[in-house]
């Protein structure tokens, strides 16, 4: 039955997510069973009383007792149902005491994550294996919904107010996450990585953001980056506009920005730009990226700078 | 036996067809414009609706083929972008929603039928049935006007904040929706009056026909939640206008305050749009099995509990919204209600056809169609009612898919199945009938392949509202494609012989399906004042033993 399962739901990321495949794969049963008495009848009745010509039908008003049991017996099982999901909801809904917290952001569109260390990162998570941890949220713009298909968790993230999800993961290795409320053009690309480490890769990755980078040449991994810290969304590699300036042919040009004022674009400048966007703006574009500081390490900023510069 | 309503005996050239029936009595573009008969308004209303559902149609096949693949292209070039994406499953939604389900079956069929099941000369108010008439048709001039200057792109729920702080024409949808509410309203107002006061002699509350308890149970919840719609518009337009903070937090508002008012209407309206369409089934169920239905009492009653439960359970579209957990789990426990009037009606369909004498014309074979789609429909929202499940399966693709088994497996197909029903008592003509059969079939299994492929969409995570999408659901989506294809194509069949059969001469019996309920009474098409005396009730409603007289 597990590979019938897996046929229809994603990986199993967690206990939680096979008490909920549970409840799923017994509904799943009960609606199958259901419909095909339900078709069967209609059918049967259609072919086995099929049509002839002046043929008289009994006249069958209702059948009290037959009523009272099609009424009572759904009702039963209505009843089991819900407590079912009550159980799985109970549980859902209450974060264990010791969790560790993660902080989220949501912002059109892309997501941010602070540690309790004060480490954060955009549209990647890394949490240790077997720990619960709860991800209290927010959002800067509209509603977002943070969801982790493997998890079987999800929960809307509300302007103005905090939320909080939680779940205890319990295999090894890459996850997703993706946003599951509508915000808007980029809504369907605000996904993002969740990797499981056991506990010795997850104190590392906190402390240095991973020692992935040294597999790549640096162009490459400020490639990587770029899909991963967000900065696709607002910045093209094409020359299409987009929220903020394209990064094809931008290495060494003179940038005019806001305020009149003329820069080349350089290393410094560049670094500058991750830092604190809003130091300077090109002309005709608004003041809306958010800091970088703290979300990008030193190989991750050495490797941006190292792909724009390929961008010719 | 004495004249009895059968099929082997239906009244075919029983008496000749008047010279003036309600299509000809006047003529002229103006005499339709300015009618109050009710038959001729639910002819318009049918026309409009229709057209809307092409529209809406056109829009639901663009959506199916931008998703084919992954990269959206069509010969080498992407077909719409990100932005005509959203704003395209927005108008998908809001023409579906509001121009077509919810005035559907009241406005058109309802309209034709119910004052001719109650042996009515028309409905109560038949000004005011004009008047939603034309109030429709300025909704949604106002809608298509929204769509012309800056397209809508915030979903038919337009959640706030997003609707409220997007740049585009949020206004004018707004204004659309409200005054198609009004259009609703006055509907609901004029059939609940129509059926307390116009009903013929002897006709008591359990003598009428089912699609008129159906229909009243509508009206009831047309005329109770429409207006919570209407104020949520203007509460709306307000926040926008003048920036006054109700929804919005970054002036005070509240974001989930307005997901309470939307599905305060929204739940409910789910309702107004399928006990009309159980109410088409409850009638020709009986009329091809001929014979009575079982347990009229219990679909009757089950038409108003639905209507009344139908309040009580908004909360269940916002389980993981930010509603109180407790909330959320009294909503959970309430929606399991209404598993049960929806199975009871379920199970007296198939009683009815239990030793029937069925015969599978057009209209039953979308009767049985229903009975299949909304069994899936229903059982499907059992996955969502659960609490634990629905945590994982809401705002994904499965959620897409048992509402379109609801709304278009159930609803629709019930209209489709209703227009045929009636089809020769509205225009005086049959239709192809190896057609129609032909393309009920296509519509079935077109409409599975298309949506049965989105449980599995959804329950492996894939969200809805997705431009974009992770290579994995690929082959999936590309399946739900092909299905909308084989759907699109059944409808057309639809409309290319129900059309064709305009072209000839009048050829409808009075009664071509040897129905019981009083519409089958008159002419085919009815004359302008439906009957040429007043009817008198004989017998109680589906009532198919030997020995029922003959009514004059």
């Amino acid at each position: 039955m597990e590979w019938f399962r897996s046929l229809m739901l994603p990986p199993q990321g967690s206990a939680f997510a096979a008490e909920v495949d549970a409840l799923y794969m017994f509904l799943f049963w009960l609606s199958a069973v259901l419909f095909l008495g339900i078709a069967f009848a209609a059918i049967y009745f259609a072919i086995r009383y099929k049509y002839v010509p002046g043929r008289v039908t009994p006249h069958i008003t209702h059948n009290t007792t037959l009523e009272i049991v099609w009424s009572v017996l759904p009702l039963l099982l209505c009843v089991v149902i819900f407590f079912w999901g009550l159980e799985g909801w109970m549980k859902y809904s209450v974060a264990p005491g010791e969790s560790m917290e993660i902080q989220v952001t949501a912002k059109k569109w892309i997501w941010t994550f602070e540690y309790p260390d004060g480490s954060r990162t955009a549209n990647d998570i890394h949490v240790p294996v077997g720990k619960p941890v709860k991800f209290i949220m927010t959002s800067e713009d509209v509603l977002h919904d943070f969801f982790v298909p493997d998890m079987r968790v999800k929960h809307d993230i509300v302007p103005g107010r905090y939320t909080e999800v939680w779940f205890t993961p319990t295999v090894l290795g890459p996850h997703h996450f993706t946003c599951a409320e509508y915000c808007g053009k980029g809504h369907s690309d605000m996904m993002g990585k969740l990797t499981v480490d056991n506990e010795a890769d997850f104190k590392k990755w906190l402390e240095t953001g991973g020692d992935d980078w040294k597999n790549y040449p640096p162009e490459v991994w400020g490639q990587m980056q770029r899909e991963q810290k967000g900065c696709a969304t607002c910045h093209s590699i094409d020359g299409t506009r987009g929220q903020g300036p394209s990064w094809k042919g931008i290495y060494g040009k003179m940038e005019t920005m806001s305020d009149g004022k003329s820069y080349l674009v350089d290393d410094a400048y560049l670094q500058e730009s991750m830092m604190q966007p809003n130091a300077k703006i090109v002309k005709g574009f608004e003041a809306i990226m958010p800091s970088f500081q703290g979300l990008l390490h030193p190989q991750d900023i050495r490797g941006l700078i190292a792909y724009i510069k390929t961008l010719k | 036996m004495a004249q009895a309503l059968t099929h082997s005996d239906p009244h075919i050239g029983d008496r000749p067809r008047p010279a003036k029936n309600y299509l000809n009595a006047t003529t002229g573009i103006w005499s339709w414009m300015s009618t109050v008969d009710h038959k001729r308004i639910g002819v318009m209303y049918l026309v409009a609706v229709l057209s809307a559902f092409f529209v809406g149609g056109m829009f639901a096949l663009l959506i199916r083929l931008t998703l084919l693949t992954p990269s959206h292209k069509l010969f080498g070039k992407v077909l719409i972008d990100a932005d005509a994406y959203n704003r395209v499953f927005t108008l998908h939604g809001a023409i579906m929603v509001f121009l077509f389900i919810i005035p559907s079956i009241p406005g058109s069929l309802a309209n034709f039928v119910l004052p001719l099941m109650l042996g009515a000369k028309d409905v109560a108010f038949p000004r005011l049935n004009l008047a939603s008439f034309y109030l429709w048709c300025g909704g949604a001039a106002l809608a298509v006007t929204s769509m012309i200057f800056g397209a809508v792109d915030t979903g038919w729920t337009f959640y706030t904040p997003y609707s409220t702080t997007t740049q585009n024409a949020v206004g004018l949808m707004t204004m659309a929706v409200f005054t198609l509410g009004f259009s609703s309203i006055f509907t609901g107002l004029n059939f609940i009056a129509t059926t307390h006061k116009l009903r013929a002699p002897g006709m008591g509350w359990f003598d009428m026909p089912l699609f008129v308890w159906g229909t009243y149970a509508t009206a009831i919840i047309q005329v109770l939640a429409t207006p919570v719609l209407g104020i949520t518009m203007v509460l709306l337009a307000l926040e926008r206008a003048f920036n006054i903070g109700i929804f919005d937090p970054k002036i005070g508002g509240d974001p989930v305050l307005f997901q309470h008012f939307f599905w305060f209407y929204s739940h409910p309206a789910v309702y107004i749009m399928i006990v009309p369409g159980m109410a088409i089934i409850s009638e020709i169920i009986p009329t091809f099995s001929r014979k009575t239905i079982f347990g009229y009492r219990a679909i009757a009653y089950s038409s108003v509990a639905l209507a009344l439960l139908g309040f009580l359970v908004w909360g269940h579209h916002m389980f993981v919204a930010g509603q109180s957990e407790l909330a959320t789990v009294i909503f959970s426990a309430l929606t399991f209600l209404v598993a049960i009037p929806s199975g009871v009606k379920l199970f007296n369909w198939l009683a009815t056809m239990y030793k029937g004498n069925i015969s599978l014309e057009t209209p039953m074979c979308y009767a049985i169609s229903f009975l299949l789609l909304f069994a899936i429909g229903g059982l499907t929202g059992i996955f969502l009612g659960a609490l634990s499940t629905d945590v994982h399966l809401t705002d994904t693709y499965f959620v897409v898919a048992h509402f379109h088994y609801v709304m278009m497996g159930g609803t629709v197909i019930a209209f489709i199945g209703g227009v045929h029903y009636w089809w020769p008592k509205i225009t005086g003509r049959m239709y192809n009938e190896k057609w129609g059969r032909i393309a009920c079939a296509l519509v079935f299994i077109g409409f599975n392949m298309t949506f049965l492929t989105q449980f599995f969409l959804g329950s492996k995570g894939m969200p809805r509202r997705y431009y974009n999408y992770l290579d994995q659901y690929q082959p999936l989506h590309a399946f739900s494609t092909f299905g909308s294809w084989v759907l699109g194509l059944g409808l057309f069949i639809v409309a290319a012989y129900l059309l064709a059969s305009l072209r000839k001469p009048m050829d409808a019996p009075d009664n071509p399906w040897g129905g019981t309920t009083m519409e089958w009474l008159t002419s085919s098409p009815p004359i302008e004042h439906n009957f040429e005396e007043q009817p008198v009730l004989e017998h109680e409603p589906y009532d198919y033993r030997p020995k029922v007289k003959k009514h004059a």
